[in-house]
């Protein structure tokens, strides 16, 4: 059995969920605190998830990116561990720098909550395994700060390395390139605005999401 | 002690929603207003030896903190 330790810093809300997800595909879900340290060897993946972690001040991410248990996320990204972030998770790997670019304020301002079509572009190794390239996907997004930036050259970057995890059918935020998640120049760290751990049963609009954890 | 103005705002080429939409409400309200930037100050109390090391302080709290410098840029001014 896989053992995922889910991150949870002050103001985190989705990281019930995300453990209920974790679980529900047959894995091992361990807490793991903003203040304490951990050895990656314990682990055999990661997940940050969603919320406002320090209620979203100075920029979204910015400062739980700065917490004691980032450095031992990015000791384990250095030695190749599997890491997803959702929403503010995403966000928060971004202000870290285990992901290219930046989630900037949804370019009409506002807050969003609603179902969305995905395009997966290029599969992670770990979360998102089952998923093809080109398949659609339906889940909900629920963010204000959700318009991905990165410069045109990083763009390039990106796009020629096959870091782009998935995009928005419609793009509902103003995303660069309709980008909705993106991997590392690894491709071990992965990130995505929209919330799979809340499309895990039919009743809840889509069972789409288990196919990411 | 040594007193810093940290002055932060979007660059130049990024879209600066929250400046468009002030621009917009000060247009609308019969302004001439041409361009409306909105960002944030930051104000630090450093504890250093000399002036030159607090600075140094400063700038690198402004570039791996305050600032996400693939987005904004920020100003240093030393405050009495």
């Amino acid at each position: 059995m896989r053992k995922v330790g889910v991150l949870r810093f002050p103001g985190t809300n989705c990281d019930r969920d995300i453990w209920h997800a974790v679980e529900q595909v047959g894995d091992t879900p361990q807490w793991l605190w903003y203040q304490d340290r951990f050895n990656p060897k314990d682990f055999d993946s990661f997940i940050v998830p969603g919320g406002f972690s320090y209620g979203d001040y100075l920029r979204s991410g910015a400062l739980a990116a700065h917490a004691p248990v980032m450095q031992s996320l990015k000791e384990a990204s250095e030695l190749g561990y599997p890491i997803f972030g959702v929403c503010n998770g995403f966000q928060i790997l971004c202000e870290a720098q285990l992901l290219p670019g930046v989630l900037m304020r949804n370019s009409h301002l506002r807050f969003l909550d609603t179902m969305v079509d995905l395009t997966v572009i290029n599969a992670h190794k770990r979360f998102g395994q089952k998923l093809e390239k080109g398949q659609k996907v339906h889940m909900p997004i629920a963010h204000a700060d959700g318009c991905y930036y990165v410069s045109d050259d990083d763009l390039k970057r990106i796009q020629d390395n096959q870091q782009i995890y998935c995009t928005y059918v419609r793009n509902p935020n103003g995303s660069v390139a309709d980008i909705a998640g993106v991997m590392n120049k690894n491709k071990n760290v992965v990130g995505m605005m929209p919330h799979p751990e809340r499309a895990m049963y039919e009743w809840m609009g889509s069972c789409d999401g288990q196919k990411f954890f | 002690m040594f007193k810093f103005g940290i002055r932060i705002l979007p660059r130049p080429e990024v879209l600066d929603t929250q400046g468009r939409a002030v621009e917009a409400t000060l247009k609308s309200l019969g302004h001439s207003v041409l361009e409306t930037k909105v960002g944030r100050y930051v104000q630090l109390s450093i504890e250093a030896k000399d002036i030159a090391q607090a600075q140094a302080t400063a700038k690198k709290v402004s570039e791996e903190v305050l600032c996400n410098m693939l987005i904004e840029n920020f100003e240093i001014e030393v405050l009495k």
